[in-house]
């Protein structure tokens, strides 16, 4: 074979992952541990999905080294400007680099990655059921939805009130949000499970998106099972590469009865809420 | 020579163990799969190289199965296998459609079980073997069998007899005597040896004062390998004369220059893709720009040519007594 037909034959073939510098934008703090990220990037990273995520080059802070990417999922995306947003919790050294990023800065991603989220043609309504960092990877569900015509309920858990996040994002977007926290002691499992029994009653929960609590995820998979409703959720791991290299970040899931071991990220993260195990 | 050469002067191929690559350049093993194809285009690497596949069902080790270390990774993802059916059936069609030929890495707990995976999977689309003789067995005590030239002359000779096809042992950094079990391998038949796999290490995490990893130790990858695996890349080219791919913390083409002139005809890069997916493709980019910038026509003609002013051995007596 000569080089010339190599080059007929693969010379449209364009990547669907890239990593690209991004221009920070945007970076605010939201409350004492989490920051709002907006980068301007290409075209690919901006067609990212709600569920999706990306890997990030965190810059080292002073003093400290990390060496692998750091997953975040996609908070907020918009094609048409070419914008990712990232919620993120400053928790170790590559999230504290990353708070040193300033307007002005680029920073190194890598994505879009994974499977996010699928909204079926037939859903009605659905419940949103976020805590912490998971309600970064829901939010873009409310866009999603109301694009759709498809009602939504966010149930936004959090330790105190001031730690809660993305009010005015699912409420902007048409959604009706119910906060519950721990320091009011409403996050229990038990008041979640009645106000998404009060849901399903009102014919307003026709299935379950959740992300960030095994307590919680536990509660929606029994009334799923009990009402015939389906749900999806997304699931954090420890990853190093990022799309299916190295089965680092596998889980078990429950596939009708048979324990199979899957990687989330390039299998999921977002996977169907029955087969996950907490 | 005055005007600059221009990139189709530069003669990328290189031959190693059988085969005739398009470049140096390819994946290690464990670092390669199907998510790389959104990145680049595969028909660009100059060879293929699956994850290490069993014939024995395997689920791997428990987590954390990563734990990363300056400039590098411990990694202990154990070798999960979903079997030799599988991999038929599902895995190398996936590969079939490159035109970049398809290296299968191997493991098995004997020398027999290695020499039957082997026989088993010399068909169609399978264009070499890479013999992974750098894990745990069970012959040898749980030593790995490229631990020792013996147990490297006796599988690589049973894999010889099992298989037509280009034949790569893979050997561990973790021995000391690397050239001895190099030699070994090529007395008994290899074509290639892939020098080398991860360095045994370990990682304790102060929190709650136990092993990072599941598995408790875990192989060290990524730059801060690269030193030492350089130097017994050339100690190999030295005592060998079938072809040495050097794998260890390869990230940049620099880093690739240096292994070829330290003896290496191809290189595989692993750890350098979980940083930057493309980084495979900006080796490759990057090797022809020095080749063009140096004037060298042949990126084979770098092989070996480390500037060595000694007339015959390097001393390392100073580094340790005994030898
Ligand atoms: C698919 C996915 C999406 C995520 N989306 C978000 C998000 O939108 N916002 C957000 O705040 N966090 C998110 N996380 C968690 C986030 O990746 C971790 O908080 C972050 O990696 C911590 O890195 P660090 O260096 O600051 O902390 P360290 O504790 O120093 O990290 C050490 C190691 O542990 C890993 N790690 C630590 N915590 C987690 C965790 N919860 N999940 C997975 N790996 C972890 C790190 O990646 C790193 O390898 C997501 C995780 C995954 C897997
Ligand atoms: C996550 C991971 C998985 C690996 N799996 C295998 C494997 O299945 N078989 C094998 O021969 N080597 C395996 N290796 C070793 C690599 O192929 C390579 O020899 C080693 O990582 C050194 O190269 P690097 O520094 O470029 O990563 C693995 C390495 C890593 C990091």
């Amino acid at each position: 074979m000569n080089s010339l037909d190599h080059v007929s034959r693969t010379a449209h073939w364009k990547p669907t992952i890239v990593a690209e510098r991004a221009l920070i934008v945007a970076h605010t703090a939201v409350n004492g541990e989490y920051r709002h990220l907006i980068v301007e990037c290409g075209d690919e990273a901006a067609s990212a999905l709600p569920g999706q995520f990306f890997q990030l080059l965190c810059p080292q802070p002073a003093g400290e080294q990390s060496f692998l990417r750091r997953p975040m999922s996609v908070y907020g995306v918009d094609p048409a400007r070419r914008r990712v947003e990232f919620l993120y919790k400053v928790a170790g050294v590559g999230t504290r680099g990353l708070d040193t990023l300033k307007v002005g800065d680029t920073l190194d991603l890598m994505g879009p990655l994974g499977v996010g989220f699928t909204l079926d043609p037939g859903l009605r309504n659905i419940a949103v059921v976020g805590r912490g960092a998971g309600l970064a990877t829901l939010a873009p569900l409310a866009g999603a939805c109301r694009a759709r015509g498809i009602g939504v309920t966010a149930i936004l858990s959090a330790r105190r009130p001031d730690l809660l996040m993305s009010i005015e994002l699912f409420e902007s977007h048409g959604a009706e949000v119910i906060t519950v926290t721990d320091s009011e002691q409403t996050s229990g499992p038990a008041n979640v499970e009645r106000i998404l029994r009060h849901l399903i009653s009102q014919d307003r929960c026709d299935a379950f998106f959740t992300c960030g609590s095994s307590r919680l995820l536990r509660v929606q998979q029994r009334l799923a099972h009990e009402f015939g409703l389906s749900g999806e959720i997304a699931m954090e791991q420890q990853m190093a590469c990022g799309i299916g290299l190295c089965h680092c970040c596998v889980r078990d899931f429950n596939v009708k009865g048979e324990i199979v071991s899957k990687r989330v990220c390039w299998d999921g993260p977002v996977f169907d809420m029955m087969q996950a195990l907490p | 020579m005055s005007a600059l050469m221009t990139p189709e002067q530069v003669d990328m191929s290189v031959r190693v163990g059988g085969l005739m690559l398009r470049n140096p350049v390819m994946p290690a093993s464990g670092t390669f799969a199907e998510g790389l194809a959104q990145v680049f285009d595969f028909n660009r690497l100059g060879a293929l190289v699956t994850k290490t596949i069993t014939r024995e069902l395997r689920a791997g080790n428990p987590l954390p199965r990563v734990v990363e270390s300056p400039s590098g990774l411990i990694n202990a993802i154990g070798i999960p296998s979903k079997g030799v059916p599988y991999f038929i059936n599902d895995v190398l069609p996936l590969y079939a459609a490159y035109e970049a030929p398809l290296v299968v890495s191997i493991s098995a707990p004997t020398a027999e079980g290695f020499a039957s995976l082997a026989a088993e999977l010399s068909i169609p689309g399978v264009a070499a073997i890479e013999a992974n003789i750098s894990c745990p067995n069970i012959e040898e005590d749980g030593k790995a069998f490229a631990m020792s030239p013996q147990a490297t002359e006796n599988v690589t000779r049973q894999l010889r007899a099992a298989t037509g096809l280009p034949l790569w042992v893979k050997l561990t950094p973790n021995t000391g005597n690397i050239a001895d079990v190099a030699k070994a391998a090529e007395a008994s038949g290899a074509d290639a040896a892939v020098v080398a796999n991860t360095i045994l290490s370990m990682a304790i995490n102060l929190k709650t004062f136990r092993p990072s990893l599941g598995n408790v130790m875990g192989g060290l990858s990524g730059p801060a390998i690269k030193p030492i695996v350089l130097r017994q890349v050339f100690q190999c080219a030295r005592a060998i004369n079938i072809p040495v791919i050097g794998c260890g913390g390869i990230s940049t083409a620099a880093d690739a220059v240096e292994y070829l002139l330290a003896g290496a005809t191809a290189v595989q890069v692993g750890t350098a893709s979980f940083i930057q997916p493309a980084a495979m493709t900006t080796i490759i980019d990057d090797l022809k720009a020095f080749c063009i910038q140096r004037e060298i026509s042949r990126v084979s003609d770098l092989i070996g040519a480390v500037v060595v002013e000694e007339a015959d051995e390097v001393d390392v007596s100073w580094v340790d007594p005994v030898q």
